[in-house]
């Protein structure tokens, strides 16, 4: 208790000087090397923008082979040089596009971009502390990401071409130059920039833990967090446990392809090679991948759940329903999340009988995601809804979770599994549920915290057709992916035309395509809308322009380093009393009325 | 050209909805902001059910366009799947169901409950009797569909029946090979180190083994129908994956690390051309694990014929050892050398010996 004293009597001296030095603050350390998380955090969001956009660009490239994969596109060679030798891309850069784009945007936008952003812009402000346990860690958790995006970035121009062997990066595939083009210098560069991003995961979460464990203000109760808190929280959790059993995969992986070592490798015989190898299991990186590799998926979902509560709370009018079922939920799916990561290994040949244990578990995750649905609708029930761009990218959120989620109940019966395994089925199930979903969680908290962020209000018209176009377009092109899937249509193939099964799909890729380029494109008039809001949208004129509850709008509008220029106000209820007693809200600064009942 | 007028097109387009958002801004603002957020409000409630309904039709659409484009209206080509295909459809069934409840309730409570002058939202927080409802329900139909999953899944992973004859499938970067064991029903063994190109033995077969002598060595898996089939699965090089998807199988292909799988195949090819009505048909396997630039090329064929078929075509094959035997006969070292490099010896030793013989 005494730590946790002095560390916020040691906070509240900081922002009080921050909040008299900020003025004449130097460009770089206000700017770049900034310790402020909310410059942070728009660091983050910024890096995780370009990302998104060149992850999305790659796939843009990618879905014109598959669908017009007898057409040539010269510009292409301009773009690509020879792996796009006369307008057509070479199979190898093919995958090494789809290895790309699951790369930058699992990791780079959906974990960095994603967590990053709102774990460092939302926790200080909504737990009412002047900034992270350790702004110094903050900081190099930002510059670790950037440095690991410059190293990605360069596998894209070294000769051999970046890694292509998929983003499960499975060896031997991978462990083996003669193998791929791709296994040789650009999957070096993967391995180092993977290891580099998740020292810098690891800062970060450490971090965000630490702070929302010892600095919450007085009077709140870990049961007065909002719900992107828990959500934030738990994420944090997750990736602590869960990436430095990556770290070691790709650390043994390093080894295999450099120092001889054999891990992974076993019996070979490669490019007319027999390898020395041997006692090596490829199956124990799955592993470690998966071991990760699930709970990752969880570590992109958490935030987009904790926000989507938080926004259909303010945008309802209503308290969301169950709060303590919301936070047994999350907790419950944190610990599930461990022990289900076998289910993407149902045909390796593992001992049926942990594979049916792996069934089981992860069927039972599939129970806590029910009970957010189900309380997310109950939460709309009877409410006065408003549709701010935030709140409908929300809703989207909870229809596109519960399309993805129900068909992972087919992926997570193995007997099922057997037979839709890498197919379009399994692509359609996790660009909907974590994908697309996250998408969503994440412009919604956009959309919703930007008037906090650069005190200017983006654009709604934008917003709304941006809304209406990926929605409609999210759909279109995911849904008959599960069709195509039902057909055992295999994933990662650059052509279909030799394939008596699969090749009556052409016209369905081509509409896919086409609905996917369309897509993109209204992405970036989120990223106009982004960038010419924060210099000239709408000036925010109320410090709580949403009728929220939650400490960040009891900030000024544009909120200094230290964030409150008093002392921190003091928390006396839980976030959601919305439509009580008949008041429109009830700041969680309020004390509670002698006669007023707790929820 | 046309790439210069798409591209024009978009650019328009783009600039078109900026500069109207843009002046949509600035009329809300002589609107009154209230007003206009109103007006915005009703227009997505309105969008929010239109979508409702004419999503409802497009997964209708949708399925009428591509349903008969799956595998399921042909039925499954093994006994085995079709016990998937029977659990497939309960899956849909009850996901179905859930689907539709809660996409109905989603959009359907969006357009009902949006904000209107006057109106207060409902305080309602908690209700504990609810979350006992959706914890419980759920979770026995879950329960339900792991009870039949798992049982299905250990009958297709547990042992075959006894008259279940074998073949090896080994997978290498970018193909398929099969070896049947031959009269002896034993197939030989096999050491990676004793691969060699020049001679022709490529899958590293160990001739000094009497029970390879007879083991025939195919491109084409041939299958005679009503038989159960095991199939031990290995790998050269990397990991592949046997996909299976007429019989609703796959299983992967890992170097050092044998993998099985068994199935009954139910119709013969000529069967499924006339069930599918395509002349072409013929039975595909696809790799299904990411294999490197030619993955998407690595197809096999499968012929499942009658019995009496099989047989004659069984007994046309030569065994692999004969073959590469009159195909060394010329060169007669190749062969040789390899049949003396046996497991006692180190790699490294096993290595030089190959190079230096090449």
């Amino acid at each position: 208790m005494s730590t946790a004293i002095t560390l916020q009597e040691s906070q509240a001296h900081a922002g009080a000087h921050a909040a008299h030095a900020h003025h004449h603050e130097p460009f770089i350390t206000k700017y770049i090397f900034s310790q402020d998380h909310k410059m942070i955090s728009k660091q983050f969001v910024i890096t995780g923008i370009i990302w998104a956009i060149i992850g999305g660009f790659f796939s843009v490239v990618f879905r014109l082979q598959l669908g017009f994969p007898e057409s040539t596109f010269p510009w292409l060679e301009d773009i690509f040089g020879h792996w796009a030798a006369g307008g057509k891309l070479h199979p190898e850069f093919y995958y090494a596009l789809v290895t790309m784009h699951g790369t930058v945007l699992v990791f780079f936008v959906l974990t960095a971009g994603l967590s990053g952003t709102f774990a460092n812009f939302l926790i200080p402000l909504q737990i009412g502390a002047r900034d992270m346990a350790s702004p110094m860690l903050n900081m190099l958790s930002y510059w670790f990401f950037f440095l690991a995006s410059v190293i990605m970035l360069s596998s894209l121009f070294v000769q051999t071409g970046p890694a292509s062997g998929g983003w499960t990066v499975y060896p031997p595939l991978s462990a083996l130059g003669e193998a791929s083009e791709g296994s040789k210098t650009g999957m070096d560069l993967w391995l180092i920039s993977m290891a580099t991003f998740i020292i810098s995961s690891l800062l970060g979460g450490l971090n965000y833990i630490t702070t929302i464990l010892n600095m919450r203000t007085k009077g709140m109760s870990m049961t007065r967090m909002p719900l992107t808190i828990w959500g934030l929280f738990f994420t944090a959790v997750l990736g602590v446990l869960a990436f430095p059993v990556l770290f070691s995969g790709v650390i043994l992986l390093i080894f295999d392809r450099n120092l001889g070592t054999s891990f992974f490798l076993s019996d070979i015989v490669v490019a007319g090679k027999i390898l020395p190898n041997e006692g090596g299991s490829a199956i124990l990186f799955q592993h470690l991948f998966w071991f990760l590799g699930h709970p990752e998926v969880y570590i992109i979902l958490l935030p987009a759940m904790g926000i989507a509560s938080e926004i259909i709370s303010v945008n309802s009018r209503k308290p969301i329903f169950g709060y303590m079922a919301m936070v047994g939920s999350l907790f419950a799916i944190c610990i599930l999340a461990f022990l289900v990561w076998a289910h993407h290994m149902f045909v390796t040949g593992m001992n049926p009988f942990a594979g049916a244990v792996f069934v089981l578990l992860t069927l039972l995750i599939a129970v806590p995601s029910s009970i957010k649905v189900f309380n997310w609708l109950t939460t709309l029930w009877r409410g006065n809804i408003r549709f701010t761009p935030a709140m409908l990218f929300a809703i989207g959120f909870v229809s596109l979770f519960i399309s993805g989620g129900l068909t992972g109940i087919y992926l997570g019966n193995s007997s099922l599994d057997i037979h839709l395994h890498d197919t379009y089925f399994n692509i359609a199930h996790f660009h909907l549920v974590m994908g697309v979903a996250s998408f969503f969680g994440m412009f919604a908290g956009l959309y919703h915290w930007f008037p906090k962020m650069f005190g200017r209000y983006m654009n709604n018209t934008l917003a709304y057709v941006h809304f209406w176009i990926t929605l409609v377009g999210a759909y279109l092109i995911f849904w008959p992916m599960h069709y195509e899937g039902l057909a055992g249509m295999p994933r990662r193939y650059y052509d279909f035309a030799n394939w008596e099964s699969f090749k009556m799909f052409g016209g369905l890729n081509e509409f896919i395509s086409v609905v996917a380029i369309i897509v993109f494109i209204t992405q970036l008039l989120f990223v106009v809308n982004f960038f010419y809001s924060m210099f000239k949208g709408r000036k925010v004129t109320s410090t709580n322009p949403w009728g929220a509850t939650t400490l960040e709008w009891t900030t000024p509008i544009n909120p200094g380093h230290g964030n409150w220029e008093g002392e921190i106000p003091e928390v006396h209820r839980w976030p959601y009393d919305y439509s009580k007693d008949g008041r429109d809200y009830i700041p969680q600064t309020e004390a509670v009325g002698e006669n007023e009942s707790v929820h | 050209m046309t790439a210069f007028f798409l591209i024009a097109i978009c650019v328009i387009l783009f600039v078109v909805i900026f500069q109207i958002s843009k002046a949509s801004e600035y009329v809300s603002v002589l609107k009154g902001e209230e007003a206009s957020r109103k007006q915005n409000n009703k227009i997505n409630g309105f969008l929010m059910i239109s979508f409702l309904i004419l999503g409802l039709i497009g997964v209708w659409y949708c399925n009428h366009l591509f349903y008969g484009k799956t595998l399921l209206p042909q039925g499954s080509a093994s006994v085995e799947g079709e016990s998937i295909d029977t659990l497939l459809m309960v899956t849909i069934a009850i996901t179905g169901l859930a689907f539709f409840i809660t996409q109905i309730l989603l959009f359907w409570f969006s357009f009902r409950y949006q904000e209107k002058e006057g109106k207060k939202a409902f305080y309602y927080p908690h209700n504990n009797k609810l979350e006992i409802l959706w914890t419980t329900v759920p979770a026995i139909t879950f329960m339900i569909l792991v009870v039949f999953g798992l049982r299905l899944w250990f009958k297709l992973t547990g042992e075959p029946p006894k008259n279940a004859h074998v073949v090896e499938i080994t997978g290498h970067q970018f193909g398929w090979d099969m070896r049947y064991p031959g009269k002896d029903n034993v197939l030989g063994k096999k050491n990676y180190k004793l691969y060699n190109n020049p001679s022709g033995n490529t899958l590293g077969v160990d001739f000094n083994d009497p029970a390879s002598h007879d083991d025939i060595r195919t491109s084409e898996m041939h299958l005679p129908v009503g038989v159960p089939v095991k199939l031990v699965i290995n790998s050269m090089d990397v990991i592949h994956d046997v996909g299976l998807n007429h019989f609703r199988l796959k299983m992967d292909a890992v170097p050092g690390i044998p993998t099985t799988l068994w199935f009954t195949p139910k119709y013969t090819t000529k069967q499924m051309q006339k069930r599918t009505g395509n002349p072409n048909f013929v039975y595909e396997i696809s790799c299904d694990q990411m294999c490197g630039k030619g993955h998407f090329t690595m197809r096999g064929v499968i012929v499942v014929e009658t019995k009496e078929e099989y047989k004659r075509w069984l007994a046309a094959q030569k065994s692999e050892y004969s073959t590469l035997m009159a195909q060394n006969a010329t060169t007669p070292t190749a062969i040789e050398n390899s049949i003396q490099v046996t497991k006692s010896e180190t790699a490294t030793k096993a290595i030089a010996k190959l190079e230096a013989k090449n």
